[in-house]
């Protein structure tokens, strides 16, 4: 469909929601300083163990390399799901979000098991500041996760009660910037936090 | 920006098998210690940043044809941000870390 042929009314609603995907944009932008910050703290506070444990002994390699397929994985089916978006196949879009949730809340129990473990063991982010930093790290990027599986269970139900309106559709390709971008701060966090730490 | 059919399923499946290698020979090196730890922790950074770049292209559609001017705008000045925001906690921290030494 051509510009010269929609309606001014759908013309507007096409700038609203390219205007948005800017606004969001930005906001994973600054997202993205966060993070850095985040990392450059856990960096710095890396040797800060208090004569506790340090990475080498509580990271677990095998735990790491699942989560990090789990979340690729993930990345890759909710792109399935934005064609599906394209296509306009309203089933096979839930069927793709589904089947992102499952792997993303696969991702976050693993997460979460091992905190537990680890608090557990007596390294709990009040052990040291190493623990501290790592806690505020890979359990702001956990939070941001949980918050994308709330977010596909609200979208999904607009796709299933709404249809694939435009409205819709731009929040799917917003939920989708979202959920990228928490795999590129996952890349970062298993090449700093758990690769190094284990080396 | 997302409007355009151009990157299709191939662009998604082309990530995703480069984000597998990028990957897996980090996690390789560091389960059979097959490098140096020196050398083990170039690659894994030098992976890293390939990563980064492979999610932005295949996964993000970032490009510097139909990528709207801002959004590769405040992408980039985001990128100097963390230059310096990172760069001058390191240099602080690492000067700090010298005297202290002394």
């Amino acid at each position: 469909m051509s510009v010269a042929h929609m309606s001014a009314h759908e013309r507007e609603e096409i700038e609203t929601e390219e205007q948005r995907a800017l606004g969001f944009w930005l906001y994973l932008m600054g997202d993205a300083v966060i993070f850095a910050l985040l990392f450059a703290t856990y960096a710095i506070m890396i040797p800060g163990t208090d004569g506790g444990p340090t990475g080498k002994q509580l990271f677990e390699l095998n735990n790491a390399a699942i989560e990090t397929a789990l979340l690729l994985v993930s990345s890759m089916t909710f792109g399935f799901a934005s064609l599906q978006v394209k296509a306009g196949n309203r089933g096979a879009v839930l069927l793709w979000l589904a089947i992102t949730f499952v792997l993303g809340a696969a991702f976050v129990f693993l997460e979460v098991r091992e905190f537990a473990g680890m608090i557990a063991k007596g390294a709990g982010p009040d052990r040291s500041g190493f623990l501290s930093a790592f806690f505020t790290l890979v359990g702001t990027h956990g939070v941001h996760v949980t918050m994308g599986l709330l977010w596909i269970v609200i979208l999904g139900a607009q796709v299933a009660f709404k249809g694939l309106t435009l409205p819709v559709a731009s929040r799917l390709h917003r939920l989708g910037l979202f959920w990228h971008f928490l795999d590129i701060a996952w890349v970062g966090i298993f090449s700093i936090v758990y690769l190094p730490g284990l080396l | 920006m997302e409007h355009e059919t151009g990157h299709g399923l191939r662009s998604y499946l082309i990530g995703f098998v480069l984000a597998v290698v990028l990957s897996a020979v980090p996690f390789w090196l560091v389960y059979t210690h097959a490098l140096p730890p020196q050398r083990t922790l170039l690659v894994i950074g030098i992976a890293a940043i390939l990563q980064v770049l492979v999610h932005l292209r295949f996964f993000l559609h970032i490009n510097f044809t139909t990528t709207p001017r801002e959004n590769v705008l405040a992408l980039v000045f985001t990128a100097l941000l963390l230059f310096i925001m990172v760069g001058g906690s390191f240099w602080i921290m690492f000067d700090l870390h010298a005297r202290m030494a002394l």
